[in-house]
């Protein structure tokens, strides 16, 4: 595995633009530049890709230490010579996408309800803010309360906050078995299994609704999987991973389609009728939606249901991507992304407009 | 320095008293020194300090009025739940309010079928578990104080538990918070879905000591009990083979739902104390606890087993039923008190290390507890590298104090040095501030203090707690090189 450090040359390139006040657009693998706003100026890039390498990993502490620039494909291959494995299951988008790219957008995969998400899994991380300092937060242990969460606050904040260098993650084992059920129902019936499920003490590791199929993903010690299964009924497919996957990395047959893709966050209570096609994961925490209709209209069911509605992929990309917040909250997190970024260089107006931010 | 700004202290204070007259009914507000001296510590009794007054707001309108006004007075405002915490992190300040939130403590919703709880801040951690448990599901962190402490503290502390290597921390098992901001905004963090949009201030909240806003409401989720839980305890002849047996179990592919060590020392005095039929003879014990379905349990137990014995266990014991089970428990759950018994006074530590460097603390502890004369004991949350060594002494012998905070000091920095962190779990509080110090340079720290700004721009909210300032970090660094003596002894603590 390559293994490079170039966080010198790294923060060197950022105190030129912190001194020049001018930003810079944080890339690595480049695989989720769909994502995002997308500020409509082009920026200095600053390239992250070649600070790579797994820095330590200790199978038996169940802590990996990796460079930014490492694939997640490669810490998957490094993880599973060991028997672990990432525990909220990123996509690694044909083996492109990098530890940094995925904590800086926070994407977890099917697991997230069941084991947690890419920030629960975040021990400690070196960043590099927007005064062009080298900070080391969190650590390598699993319990840590010293300090502020900067390491947490990191993930999904776009590099708005700080170049993330390095993440220290816990890991878990690979479950021994996995064996994938489905069951032929209407979606409101789904989301209620869904919920029963999850309340249950059960080996349920994903699960997903679409075209009225609810497919269950079982995880766990051969015994644990095969007495949940007794238990549950429903048939067995004979291609355990191949839906999960599909899902992971979005190449299920749903996201192939030229509308924007809604990403929307709610309540696993909720039942919305939402204006387009839609698939459910996350036990009915997490749907995806299919649409054109206003982002008004999305928003509003998204906020009804007690969460919130991301412009995914496709439709305006100059537009409110995220979620907008209420006027206080706004002001505080912008009184944030200040304290890390007080001339506003990393990666300006990927998360919301410039103009907004001056005034 | 109290005593000759008493005339002007005075003025303030009954000026700031029937500012919050205004809106709180008399017995909120706890002025009188007998009154006060209740409140004087939390569960670090070492540091104490009298508030200038306690309120005990009902409402949380009530929790913004004070705000307002503590705010446009620019008085520091403490928040405190059951002040169980062991850092200090509620020790009142002289010219501060300290803002009790005892009285909130009601379930608002439980509702099985979403499996949350909305609680108040404070409820007992262990109540949210009794009411959960008809439907089968239950609030996993479980501090060892989770009888007494409360949910809000828990939030503030981050607080863990020895079951939080499979299920987490509090940071894991909440949704969302209710805020109250130091200007008397109400704001909403977190939701009731998965994730919300902006960044992440859940994560920034959690463990955040009361320094960036008082939490006055608390979404938790709830899991499903386990189906079936079985304890393991394997005795060693040498701490060492009982460290690499916790790596063992672990590479084995086994993630213990706990996962505790005690050394000799605190295995004769929980066994004197509790009677839990520990030996007594061993360097070392391991409480090793699975849980999943039976026949999940049953095999995990058989994987536990065969790598205990691999690592040289002198004796292996599986609990034969659920009392033999609580009864294995009892003795680690009653290691503090037991160090009660035997000692007029103790100091527990709560530094975090990769579980590797284990032996060379031990070796270095016992070296320095010999230096000091203080006698020492371990207990330790092995599975996630969290230490708990228990120094004992006595507070009315000259020194022994300072000895201890000394021994404790050093024991933290090699902490730090062998790459861990100097609390796991019980916070920084006013106890190990000048420890973060060795922990985070200058520029680190600034930018904590540029954190807390942006919530907090007058540095109300609990100052003087859990970040040090760069002016005492430099007075400490000075410490070091005097070997132990404070340069500016006459300097405030805070």
């Amino acid at each position: 595995m390559a293994f490079n450090d170039i966080s010198q040359q790294l923060q060197q390139q950022l105190q030129q633009a912190f001194v020049d006040k001018r930003g810079v657009s944080v890339v690595a693998g480049g695989t989720k530049q769909f994502y995002g706003r997308d500020p409509g100026i082009t920026y200095e890039a600053l390239d992250v890709s070649d600070h790579k390498g797994v820095v330590s990993y200790e199978p038996t502490e169940l802590v990996v230490t990796a460079r930014a620039g490492t694939t997640v494909s490669e810490l998957n291959q490094v993880l599973a010579e060991h028997g672990q494995r990432l525990p909220f299951e990123p996509p690694v988008f044909n083996g492109e996408a990098t530890l940094g790219g995925t904590l800086a957008c926070g994407l977890s995969g099917p697991s997230r309800p069941y084991t947690g998400a890419a920030r629960d899994f975040v021990l400690g991380t070196n960043i590099i803010n927007g005064r062009a300092q080298l900070l080391r937060f969190g650590g390598e242990v699993i319990k840590n309360v010293a300090g502020y969460d900067v390491s947490r606050l990191m993930v999904g904040a776009m590099g708005t906050l700080g170049v993330i260098l390095q993440a220290s993650l816990k890991v878990l084992p690979i479950p021994q078995k996995e064996t994938t059920i489905i069951f032929h129902l209407e979606r409101d019936s789904a989301l209620d299994l869904m919920n029963d499920f999850a309340a249950r003490p059960l080996p349920v590791s994903a699960t997903c609704f679409y075209g009225d199929i609810l497919f269950v993903r079982l995880s766990g010690s051969e015994a644990a999987v095969e007495s949940a299964y007794m238990a549950l009924g429903g048939e067995r497919l004979p291609k355990t991973d191949e839906v999960w996957q599909s899902l992971r990395e979005f190449q299920h047959p749903f996201f192939d389609t030229e509308l924007p893709l809604w990403r929307i966050a709610m309540t696993t209570a909720a039942r919305p009728e939402l204006p387009g096609e839609v698939m459910i994961e996350w036990g009915g925490a997490q749907w995806w939606l299919h649409s054109d209709s206003p982002a008004e209209e999305i928003r509003l069911a998204a906020a009804r249901c007690g969460g919130h509605a991301t412009l995914f992929r496709g439709g305006d990309r100059s537009s409110e991507i995220f979620h907008p917040l209420p006027p206080k909250m706004a002001a505080l997190q912008e009184r944030i992304r200040l304290a890390f970024d007080p001339h506003g260089i990393l990666n300006p107006g990927r998360i919301e407009a410039l103009n907004k931010k001056q005034s | 320095m109290n005593q000759s700004v008493q005339p002007a202290n005075d003025h303030h204070r009954s000026s700031l008293i029937n500012q919050l007259a205004r809106f709180l009914p008399r017995n909120c507000i706890l002025m009188e020194d007998q009154e006060l001296v209740p409140y004087e510590c939390d569960g670090l009794s070492a540091y104490r300090q009298r508030p200038l007054l306690v309120v005990l707001p009902e409402t949380v309108e009530q929790v913004i009025q004070i705000m307002k006004v503590c705010s446009a007075m620019s008085v520091p405002v403490v928040a405190r739940g059951a002040g169980t915490g062991l850092s200090g992190g509620a020790l009142p300040l002289a010219d501060g309010v300290l803002l009790v939130l005892a009285k909130f403590n009601q379930i608002l919703q439980l509702d099985p079928l979403r499996r949350i709880a909305r609680v108040q801040p404070g409820v007992r951690n262990l109540a949210i578990s009794e009411a959960a448990d008809v439907h089968g599901l239950y609030y996993a962190p479980d501090p060892s104080s989770q009888i007494a402490c409360s949910i809000g503290g828990n939030v503030a502390e981050n607080s863990g538990g020895v079951h939080c290597l499979k299920y987490g921390l509090t940071i894991h098992n909440i949704l969302q918070l209710k805020v109250v901001t130091i200007d008397g905004e109400l704001l909403t963090i977190g939701s009731e879905a998965l994730d919300s949009a902006g960044y992440d201030l859940l994560a920034v909240m959690t463990g955040s000591e009361g320094m960036l806003g008082v939490v006055v409401e608390v979404v938790v989720k709830l899991l499903p009990k386990p189906e079936h839980t079985s304890l393991v305890l394997a005795a060693f002849d040498q701490v060492e083979s009982a460290g690499a047996a916790v790596g063992g179990v672990i590479a084995a592919g086994v993630i213990p739902a706990g996962l505790e060590m005690m050394d000799n020392f605190a295995i004769r005095a929980t066994e004197d104390f509790a009677h839990c039929g520990y030996p007594v003879d061993a360097a070392a014990i391991l409480l090793c606890e699975v849980d999943g379905t039976e026949a999940e349990t049953r095999e995990q137990v058989e994987q536990v087993k065969v790598v205990m014995a691999q690592h040289g266990a002198s004796e292996i014991r599986i609990a034969g039923s659920e009392a033999e089970r609580l009864l294995f428990w009892k003795g680690r759950k009653m290691a503090f008190p037991a160090m009660g018994r035997i000692s007029p006074d103790y100091y527990c530590i709560d530094g975090t290390i990769p579980r590797r460097e284990l032996p060379g603390l031990l070796s270095k502890m016992n070296e320095w507890s010999e230096y000091y004369k203080l006698r020492v004991a371990n207990v330790f949350h092995a599975g996630d590298g969290n230490l708990h060594p228990l120094i004992l002494f006595d507070a009315n012998m000259p020194g022994e104090l300072e000895r201890t905070e000394e021994f404790a000091a050093k024991i933290l920095e090699m902490c730090v040095q062998v790459g861990g962190t100097i609390t796991g779990e019980h916070g920084v509080g006013i106890e190990k501030i000048n420890q973060m110090c060795s922990q985070f340079n200058e520029n680190e720290i600034r930018q904590f203090h540029a954190l807390k700004e942006a919530f907090d721009p007058l540095a109300l909210l609990n100052p003087g707690k859990a970040i040090p300032t760069l002016q005492r970090c430099a007075e400490y660094g000075a410490m070091h090189v005097h070997n132990g003596e404070l340069p500016f002894p006459e300097l405030e603590r805070f």
